[in-house]
C-alpha cells in the first residue's frame, strides 16, 4: 500500500496534467519541474488536450500483480498531440483492428484495485479509439 | 402573471435557472435481451427490451461520472473552477464510504473548492441532485453547480431484473438562465413511503416487489409529479415538443405517456430503453440529453424521473437559441449508443465481476 504516491500523482493521472516550458513551450508530461528540451526551470502547469496517435504497442496475455483481470490488454506508445509520447493500456478496442497511427484519445478509468477487494481503487488515465460523431 | 397561488408545490428559485451544459456516457458492450433468456429461460418468453448497456471490466460510476461531466463542460464553454457543486447520484457508487463526487471533482479540476456530495434514492438520486443544483445557482451561493445521474446497474443472475440492468448516465450543468441552453421553468416532486424495490446494506442484489412495482410505484409518483407541475405551469400535454420519462423497459414510460395525454411521437427521441436497458439513476436524465441533442429553439421538453420508495421529480424546459452552438461541442448520446460491441452472456458474467478469480 502506498496511499501517499496515489494521491500525490492523482492529478496528472486522472486528467493527463503536465507542464508547459516558459522558455522554449515545450510540453511536458509526466510534470518532473525541469524542461527536457532546454533544461530551464518548468513549474507552469498544462493540461494536455488528450488526442493523440498510437506509436507502438503490444498484447499482454501475463499481467503483472493486481492487473490479472484485465488479461488479454493491450500496451501502447501514445504520441500526444503537443509532443510528448507515453506509455498507456489501451481499452474500448471492441473489435476495430489496432494500427500504427491510429487517433486515440485519453479517458480516465479503473487502473487497478491496490491490494485485494478491500483496497484503494486507483483510477487514472488510459486511451481508446477516437471515437468521432 | 396571474396572482400566486399560496399552495403552490412547484420549485422555481426567485433567480431564474437552466442547464448551461449536458453530458451524456454509454458504455460500447451490448448484452441482447435473448442472451439472458438463452440462459435463464432456455431461449423462450419474451424480452422486455432489445439490448442492454454493459460497462466495460474498467469503467464505474466515477470513471462514466468523469466522462459525462467532462462532456457537459465542453458544451457550456466554462473554467471547471467556476463549478461550485458536484452532487453525483447514483446506487452503484464504487465506494461504500468515500465519496465518488470527490474524485469526479478532482478529475474534471473543480476542486478544491467546491460543495460535494453523492445521492441516493434508487433512480431519481441524479434529478434529486438537479433539484438542489436550481437551489443553489437560484439563491446565488454560486453561479454553477454540476449535477449527475449514473449507474452500473447489478441484478440477480435470472431475475426479471437482469434483461434490463444496464450502465449510462448523464451530466447536467446548472447555470443562470440567462446562460442556459434551457431554461428551467419549474420542478415538482412527489414523495411517499412506497416499498416496490430495495436493497439492504451489504447486500449484493436489490429485492422488489413484482407487480407492485407498476400501478402503486411508477405510475402513481411520475402521474402525481407530472399532473400537478402542469397544472400549476398551466400548461397542457401538447404544449410540449418531447417529454421524458424513467424507463424501467419499454412498456412502463409508453403507458405513462399514454395515460398523462402524451402521443408516442413526443415519446420517441427520449426513449432510449429498447437499445440501451434502464441505467437506473441515468435514465431518465440520458433521455433528455437524447432529447436536446436534436431539439429547436423555443421548444418545451418535459422530463419525469422515477426513484423506488419511492418518488418522482418533474422538470420543464424551454429550449433556447444557444443550443445550437453548443450541442456540437461534445459527442452526441447516438454517437455513444452506436458505438456497439455486442457481448454474449459469458463475457458478460467476467466483465460484471461474477468470476472469483481466487
Ligand atoms: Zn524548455
Amino acid at each position: 500500500m502506498d496511499i501517499p504516491r496515489h494521491w500525490r500523482l492523482n492529478k496528472q493521472r486522472y486528467a493527463l496534467t503536465g507542464e508547459v516550458c516558459p522558455h522554449c513551450q515545450a510540453k511536458i508530461f509526466p510534470p518532473r519541474d525541469v524542461c527536457p528540451e532546454c533544461g530551464g526551470e518548468a513549474k507552469t502547469e498544462f493540461g494536455f488536450s488528450g488526442k493523440g496517435e498510437i506509436y507502438s504497442y503490444t498484447n499482454i496475455y501475463n499481467a503483472p500483480e493486481g492487473y490479472e483481470e484485465n488479461i488479454p490488454y493491450t500496451v501502447a506508445l501514445v504520441k500526444l498531440e503537443e509532443g510528448p509520447m507515453i506509455t498507456a493500456q489501451l481499452t474500448d478496442l471492441g473489435d476495430q483492428p489496432l494500427e500504427i497511427g491510429m487517433p486515440v484519445e485519453m479517458i480516465t478509468r479503473k487502473i487497478r484495485s491496490d491490494g485485494d477487494e478491500r483496497g484503494l481503487l486507483i483510477y487514472g488515465y488510459k486511451f481508446r479509439p477516437l471515437v468521432s460523431a | 402573471m396571474t396572482e400566486k397561488r399560496t399552495d403552490f408545490k412547484m420549485l422555481k428559485p426567485s433567480r431564474p435557472v437552466g442547464i448551461i451544459g449536458y453530458g451524456a456516457y454509454v458504455p460500447r458492450y451490448r448484452l441482447p435481451a435473448k442472451e439472458v433468456s438463452r440462459i435463464w429461460r432456455g431461449g423462450s418468453g419474451g424480452e422486455p427490451i432489445k439490448e442492454k448497456s454493459v460497462p466495460g471490466i474498467d469503467e464505474d460510476v466515477v470513471t462514466m461520472s468523469v466522462e459525462a461531466g467532462r462532456n457537459a463542460l465542453a458544451r457550456a464553454g466554462i473554467q471547471p473552477e467556476e463549478i461550485r457543486a458536484v452532487w453525483v447520484g447514483s446506487e452503484s457508487h464504487p465506494y461504500a464510504v468515500k465519496p465518488t463526487s470527490t474524485i469526479v471533482a478532482e478529475a474534471l479540476g473543480v476542486t478544491p473548492y467546491t460543495q460535494a456530495g453523492d445521492f441516493e434514492f434508487a433512480c431519481k438520486a441524479g434529478t434529486e441532485a438537479m433539484a438542489a443544483a436550481m437551489g443553489l445557482v437560484g439563491s446565488s451561493m454560486g453561479d454553477y453547480a454540476l449535477a449527475v445521474g449514473m449507474d452500473t446497474a447489478q441484478a440477480k443472475p435470472g431475475d426479471a431484473l437482469e434483461y434490463t440492468a444496464a450502465a449510462g448516465g448523464a451530466a447536467m450543468l446548472i447555470g443562470p438562465a440567462e446562460d442556459a441552453l434551457a431554461e428551467i421553468e419549474g420542478a415538482l416532486s412527489f414523495v411517499t413511503d412506497t416499498p416496490d424495490f430495495w436493497r439492504r446494506e451489504n447486500q449484493k442484489y436489490p429485492e422488489h416487489g413484482g407487480r407492485f412495482t407498476g400501478q402503486p410505484a411508477y405510475f402513481k409518483h411520475i402521474t402525481g409529479s407530472v399532473s400537478r407541475l402542469l397544472e400549476e405551469l398551466d400548461r397542457k400535454p401538447e404544449d410540449y415538443a418531447a417529454v421524458v420519462f424513467h424507463q424501467p423497459n419499454s412498456k412502463f414510460p409508453r403507458r405513462a405517456a399514454r395515460e398523462l395525454g402524451f402521443t408516442s411521437q413526443q415519446l420517441e427521441t427520449g426513449l432510449l430503453s429498447p437499445r440501451i436497458g434502464n441505467t437506473y439513476s441515468g435514465s431518465a436524465m440520458i433521455g433528455l440529453t437524447a432529447v436536446l441533442d436534436r431539439a429547436q429553439p423555443g421548444e418545451l421538453i418535459l422530463m419525469a424521473s422515477f426513484g423506488s420508495g419511492a418518488g418522482s421529480d418533474a422538470i420543464s424546459f424551454l429550449v433556447t437559441d444557444r443550443i445550437i452552438a453548443r450541442r456540437g461541442r461534445a459527442l452526441s448520446t447516438e454517437d455513444y449508443i452506436s458505438r456497439r460491441t455486442e457481448i454474449d452472456y459469458a463475457q458478460y458474467v467476467r466483465i460484471r465481476g461474477k468470476i472469483a478469480l481466487k
